[in-house]
């Protein structure tokens, strides 16, 4: 079994380090952080990552401009997206969902409810 | 041939004829003696028969009570694998959802602790409080010795100076400082409160019992539909962590300060006279 590689993209160190504890308890997973939009497309350059969790609200480049960018390179259309937002409006989802987004988290954020989502999008 | 020749000749014949039919009654007992032995026989086997069944329906009820008896055992056993089985299910979603909060607090202290930069550590409780914990509007307030007064340092939400001043034990806040105990509003899911000197959620910051600020929650994100135990664990390592961390980077940043002032003092004391 080759190993399955995360990247986080989270300007909030804390957030960052909760989303990669928990992921870091699936077997073989490789996880990679970046601090905004920019960030995470400098460490896309020659990486295959297998799911992405992208928070919405970041400086530099936000969440939803990552998408949209990360969604038009037709190599990376596939690959599974978990936006995380503070807000639980309903029209920050389905913004998030129409630029490419697979699912959505809400902050604060369960690590069961993460795990889920992982199990979901790795099985799909 | 004379009569007496023809005499002789039936004295024989009766005679074989009498010797025939002794042997033929002869053998006619023996038949009825057979006859009658078969028969106490078959009354003896019939009887066995009967002695044999009577035998195999009492062994077939005894096996077949084992067998019942077995049956409630096992059915008995099961229900008690089962109950056990439900047992470590949820121990195991128990030790899971442990893990969970274990994980959580983790990082909440190791951010807390990982910095001596004063406003670093302001950002993480600010990023602890609403990121892990899921308040919207809140502030974080030190208690001035001096005054008794408790200061703004940082705020989420709202603006520093919307925030009424409050003295130790003047209302909600002002009793958290005296009382060392954190106040939770009976929660409301989507509940704000309007008015700043009245929090939903106040916690005090604590080294050892003296209480050196408060951290006011005016209202939670409108996805938090009540606390977990998780909340409380968190609010429990704030109450405990985010005093010393505070306290510490502010001495620290305090103790950076003189330090460059003496810095510079030396060098100025060693500074060779033109």
């Amino acid at each position: 079994m080759s190993d399955i590689n995360f990247l986080i993209v989270e300007d909030s160190p804390t957030m960052r380090q909760l989303i990669a504890f928990a992921l870091k308890r699936i077997q073989k997973a490789r996880v990679v952080e970046a601090t905004d939009g920019v960030d995470a497309l400098k460490k896309m350059v020659g990486q295959n990552f297998d799911m992405l969790f992208v928070d919405i609200n970041m400086p530099v480049m936000d969440g939803l401009k990552f998408v949209s960018l990360v969604r038009a390179d037709p190599a990376k259309k596939d690959v599974p997206i978990i936006m995380i937002t503070t807000e639980g409006a309903e029209e920050d989802r389905k913004r998030a969902l129409s630029l490419g987004a697979s699912a959505y988290l809400t902050k604060p954020i369960l690590i069961q409810e993460l795990l889920q989502i992982v199990s979901q999008h790795l099985k799909q | 041939m004379g009569p007496r020749k023809g005499e002789g000749k039936i004295q024989k014949k009766s005679e074989e004829f009498l010797q025939i039919f002794r042997k033929g009654e002869e053998f006619t007992q023996e038949l009825l003696k057979e006859n009658e032995r078969l028969r106490f026989k078959l009354v003896e086997l019939e009887e066995e028969l009967k002695e044999m069944g009577k035998n195999r329906v009492k062994f077939l009820e005894e096996r077949s009570r084992i067998l019942e008896k077995e049956k409630k055992e096992i059915q008995e056993r099961y229900r008690q694998v089962e109950a056990e089985n439900k047992d470590f299910v949820a121990k195991y979603l128990d030790v899971e959802e442990e893990n969970n909060n274990l994980a959580n607090l983790y990082v909440a202290s190791y951010q807390l602790h990982s910095t001596l930069d004063f406003n670093e550590v302001l950002r993480t409780v600010i990023e602890i409080v609403s990121n892990l914990i899921g308040a919207e509007r809140f502030a974080i307030m030190i208690v001035d010795e001096m005054t008794e007064e408790l200061k703004v340092i940082a705020s989420e939400g709202l603006n520093k100076e919307d925030i009424p001043k409050v003295k130790s034990g003047e209302g909600i806040i002002g009793e958290v400082v005296i009382t060392g105990e954190s106040y939770f509003e009976e929660f409301v899911p989507g509940r704000t409160s309007k008015d700043l000197s009245k929090p939903v959620v106040c916690i005090p910051l604590k080294i050892k019992e003296k209480v050196i600020g408060v951290i006011a929650i005016y209202s939670l994100l409108i996805q938090k539909k009540g606390f977990i135990n998780v909340d409380y664990e968190l609010f429990n390592l704030l109450v405990g962590h985010t005093a010393t961390a505070i306290f510490s980077s502010k001495l620290y940043t305090q103790s950076e300060g003189k330090l460059t002032t003496i810095q510079t003092f030396i060098d100025i004391l060693n500074e060779k006279p033109l």
